[in-house]
């Protein structure tokens, strides 16, 4: 994964932020695991990565900030099932737009979704991965990349 | 007129139901994955599909090709983030009249039905 890569991904979380939620998101300066552990919201959608890359793209929120997106997308429900739709939605969405740069050889799973902070061990996170932070009004959330 | 809206998201099939429920839909359908379209889509008949692409149990390409083998006059917009041309014009080919971006806002959803309902086939769209 080069410097290309990592804005083909930071292009989609602004194209997604900017077009559904607010041209306020702010994207950080994207950086290693190994260097400082992205945190982990309460609501992570993992998207595994197969073809001609492999491992995995995740979105990470907390519940507070999903509330809020559902908010802007006029969907009153914010159950726990929405909640975990509305994560999982975002990482497919993130990814599925990927494949305009990776091609179609960049397949992209269904999303699956992990509520809690204390999944860190069932991300398959290393220090080869890297956090694109994401801030929004108080919110802060993340896309992390584990392609190999 | 019934439509048949068909996503694993339930976020998305309400947002597409909320935006068209005004509109001139009678009938509004929905399924979460491509079996469960089908099933509907021959039960029920709807005239307009909106099919997202990566689901479960039945890929939105494969479930485009199972509509139009029941029912070669329905109108199928795709509505996917997968943005890759090939994936695009594969749909097309295989019977889906037009292709809506995700993520979309309401207008485009609008304008793309709306393209769907006059006839001719559309290209990809949004972004």
């Amino acid at each position: 994964m080069d410097e290309k890569d990592i804005q083909v991904l930071i292009d989609g979380v602004v194209h997604y932020f900017h077009s559904i939620v607010d041209k306020g998101t702010e994207v950080g300066t994207p950086y290693l695991a190994e260097y400082e552990d992205p945190v982990i919201g309460d609501y992570t959608g993992v998207i595994q990565i197969s073809g001609v890359r492999r491992g995995s793209i995740y979105f990470t929120a907390p519940s507070a900030m999903l509330s809020h997106i559902l908010l802007k997308q006029g969907e009153p429900d914010r159950s726990p099932q929405v909640l975990a739709d509305i994560v999982g939605e975002v990482a497919n969405t993130i990814s599925g737009n990927a494949r305009r740069a990776f091609g179609q050889e960049f397949v992209i799973s269904v999303p699956s979704v992990h509520i809690g902070p204390q999944v860190r061990q069932k991300l398959a996170l290393n220090e080869r991965s890297v956090v694109i932070p994401i801030s929004w009004k108080q919110y802060r959330a993340a896309l992390v990349v584990s392609l190999s | 007129m019934k439509i048949l809206i068909v996503d694993d998201s339930l976020v998305i099939r309400n947002r597409i139901q909320r935006v068209i429920g005004v509109r001139r839909f009678d009938n509004i359908l929905t399924a979460s994955n491509g079996r469960e379209a089908v099933e509907i889509f021959r039960r029920e008949k709807p005239e307009i599909v909106t099919l997202d692409i990566t689901m479960p149990e039945l890929d939105g390409i494969a479930t485009t090709s199972e509509l139009v083998r029941i029912n070669p006059g329905a109108m199928i917009l795709i509505v996917s983030a997968v943005a890759d041309k090939p994936t695009a014009i594969e749909a097309l080919k295989r019977g889906a009249h037009g292709f809506l971006l995700k993520p979309f806002t309401d207008q485009q959803l609008l304008d793309a039905l709306q393209m769907l309902l006059k006839g001719p086939k559309a290209g990809p769209r949004g972004r």
